[in-house]
């Protein structure tokens, strides 16, 4: 099972490979990562997309709680939250096709960010599974490149996650 | 610049000082001589080793000693990485050590420079903190950071790394009084609502057993164990990191668990009808004794929640330390009887076989280590080494005031001796025996050199099987024939002992180990006392 886990941190220098080192050597599984500063330019956060059954991830959460620089831990279910990547495609274009792709990007809300002669680069920030259809849309006019970020994710309505 | 004003190499020094350091164990190198330069008129007594894992091995001896964190310390690079093994062996086993280390010169970090190695980078997956220090303002809170963390909640080993270049720029010296780190709280009062409940578990029980662990020794709470299992009457086992943890010649104890534990112990761990863990982590070996027991309720009470759980499904947790938990459930906790079951175990116990004569030219461990028992004095230290030793010390010494120790966790060959230094060093008073294998011994024997250069009266007991015992024992087992584990060639280690100018005795035979032990423990410097066993001999008798 998926879990999106936030963990804020003391914004020290090694405490992402701390982070990183404890899921490689207790073999927990990261399907993605992200960091980045808080409000508090002492406090990043870091957001992780990890797989595991229930055990694991309470084993997950307690380790993560021993490090020193670990300030706040929290697994969410997906309804809590609100979630985000961002990817950066580009895609072969003729200049016959950029009416087409542009046509792709207006139904998809994605921006166009780029563009040369023989491609168009498009960018979009949505949830995972849009990003996946995203894909699918342009992968017949050959994706050239992709570069997606991990996910962020923060809490739906008013709660929030604060040390 | 006031008076205050010094060098980062002098701070260390001065907030070791503040922190009641006595002792230091180490080797030093170009990378650590600044701090090595002002070390040297501290009045710390540095205790110089032959391999830095033995500095490791020391501070931690002396930490289970003492309960306060051991200082080791090692220059840059290869001697650093030295230290490894034994930063490791400490953090299996939970004990407070705070390692030094020399590192390159701060601009020169990564480029591989001569003696450079990332060891807070090497270490990370053993320490409970590690610290590289740039900012040379930063090195006494750092310091008072490190002993707190090494000490409090779980304890364990934390690193600090000290650039050459750091260590010679200046600093104010302002030791803190106190420490506040927001992400590191650790629990200690325990829940009152679970400690109720586990009272409730406990007086439902009818065949309850506590298992003790090495949590016991780390909280000190030896006393509030004894009590809580006399008002309840309840049997009392250990893990191996727990022995010694019950006054041994206690009725209600009945000795080790697991894999090479004790019938009385492990058929107590089967048959009960509540598991109390105190202080124990329940390792792979001494959990499978308990796997099949499906009808048993389980309280765990620990400092560490993610023990919790872990290896081990758990219906009653209480978080905090031992000692306070137990405190706090002795106050609520009627006294009550459970003399069927206690006597169920006694009938176990009692089984015990006989042990077959040994041959011709041999000494049988279990009856040499009884004989040891009638001589030791109360409050002796025994540290065991790792292999078939360990097993025959764990099972068969009898210890009721003293003290049990061994590399539990991480079962790391070479800590018996290091240790019993460290041990020794911090209670000169006590007696203090290493046992170990002759395998084990070859891992460690250059620390004679240091029990001698500082006066250091450590006794070595060494049972010579001519193998690499336990891995041997295993092969003939699983294998069917053993491998890599003769030997032959090993010298003899009354004339190594000699060398470094210490006396040494070797028994082929019962009737001498009682004469032999009275000498070794007469004699007020190091002592080596050799015991030729049997080859065949196995740890299961
Ligand atoms: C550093 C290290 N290397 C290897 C091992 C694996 N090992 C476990 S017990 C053992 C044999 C120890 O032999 P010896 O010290 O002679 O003791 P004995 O078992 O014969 O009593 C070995 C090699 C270990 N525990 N530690």
């Amino acid at each position: 099972m998926k879990h999106t886990i936030s963990v804020l941190v003391e914004n020290h220098a090694g405490v992402l490979a701390r982070v990183a080192g404890l899921f490689a050597r207790r073999a927990y599984n990261i399907d993605s990562l992200a960091v980045g500063v808080t409000a508090d330019e002492n406090v990043s956060r870091i957001t992780i997309v990890a797989d595991g059954d229930d055990y694991t991830l309470e084993q997950i959460l307690k380790q993560l709680n021993k490090l020193i620089d670990v300030i706040k831990v929290r697994a969410f279910s997906e309804t809590e939250l609100l979630t985000r990547e961002l990817v950066l495609v580009k895609v072969n274009c003729t200049p016959a096709q950029r009416a087409e792709l542009i046509s792709i990007a207006k139904i998809t809300e994605a921006k166009i960010s780029d563009i040369s002669i023989n491609t168009i680069t498009l960018e979009l920030s949505d949830y995972s599974n849009k990003i996946k259809t995203f894909e699918e849309l342009l992968r017949p006019y050959g994706i050239k490149e992709i570069v997606r970020t991990g996910t962020v994710a923060i809490q739906r309505g008013s709660a929030s996650l604060t040390i | 610049m006031s008076e205050n004003t010094m060098t980062v190499a002098k701070a260390m020094v001065e907030c070791l000082k503040a922190e009641g350091v006595k002792h230091v164990f180490g080797y030093p190198g170009a990378a650590i001589c600044p701090f090595y330069d002002e070390l040297i008129t501290s009045g710390i007594e540095h205790i110089l080793v032959r391999h830095e894992v033995n500095a490791g091995h020391e501070a931690s001896g002396y930490a289970r000693i003492t309960g306060r964190a051991g200082v080791c310390v090692a220059t840059s690079g290869p001697g650093a990485l030295n230290l490894i093994t034994a930063i490791a062996t400490a953090y299996m086993d939970s004990i407070p050590i705070v390692a030094i280390t020399g590192q390159v010169n701060s601009d020169q970090i990564g480029r591989d420079v001569f003696q450079e190695a990332d060891i807070t980078g090497s270490a990370e997956p053993f320490v409970k903190h590690s610290y590289i220090v740039k900012d040379p303002a930063s090195i006494c809170d750092v310091i008072k950071k490190a002993f707190y963390i090494a000490e409090t909640g779980r304890p364990g080993p934390v690193l600090i790394d000290v650039p050459m270049d750091v260590q010679l720029m200046e600093t104010e010296f302002m030791y803190p009084e106190t420490v506040e780190i927001r992400s590191y709280k650790p629990t200690t009062e325990g829940n009152k609502l679970q400690i109720k409940r586990v009272a409730d578990t406990i007086s439902k029980a009818q065949r309850p057993v506590i298992c003790a662990g090495g949590g016991v020794f780390l909280s000190d709470a030896k006393q509030g164990l004894a009590e809580l299992a006399h008002r309840c009457d309840i049997p009392v086992i250990n893990t191996m990191m727990g022995i010694s943890n019950m006054d041994m010649s206690d009725p209600l104890y009945f000795g080790m668990i697991g894999m090479h534990g004790v019938k009385a112990a492990n058929h107590a761990v089967k048959n009960c009808d509540l598991l109390i863990l105190l202080g124990a982590r329940m390792g792979d070996r001494a959990v499978v004794a308990i796997r099949n027991n499906k009808k048993m309720q389980v309280v765990h009470i620990d400092i560490d929640p993610a023990e919790i759980g872990k290896n081990l499904d758990v219906n009653t947790p209480v978080v905090g330390d031992i000692r306070r938990i137990l405190c706090q459930l002795l106050e609520i906790i009627p006294e009550m009887k459970h003399t069927d079951w206690v006597n169920e175990l006694d009938g176990v116990r009692k089984q015990t076989a006989s042990v077959p004569a040994a041959k011709e030219g041999t000494v049988c461990p279990k009856s040499f280590i009884e004989e040891l028992n009638r001589q030791l004095p109360k409050d002796s230290i025994i540290v065991a080494d790792v292999g078939q030793n360990q097993i025959w010390t764990a099972n068969n010494i009898r210890l009721t005031e003293g003290r049990f120790m061994t590399a539990g966790g991480m079962g790391t060959m070479g800590y018996s001796l290091p240790a019993a230094i460290g041990a020794k060093k911090a209670t000169p008073e006590r007696t203090v025996i290493a046992m170990c294998g002759d395998g084990s011994l070859q891992m460690q024997f250059m620390e004679l050199a240091t029990a001698i250069q500082h006066n250091i009266n450590v006794k070595i007991i060494v049972f010579v099987n001519s193998a690499l015992g336990m891995v041997r024992e295993l092969q003939e087992k699983i294998y069917e024939r053993e491998t890599a584990v003769d030997l032959t060639g090993s010298p003899r280690f009354d004339i190594i002992a000699e060398a470094y100018g210490i006396k040494a005795e070797n028994i082929t035979d019962i009737s001498q180990a009682e004469a032999a032990i009275s000498n070794m423990l007469a004699s007020e410097k190091p002592y080596l006392l050799q015991v030729f066993v049997d080859r065949e001999e196995r740890t299961i008798i």
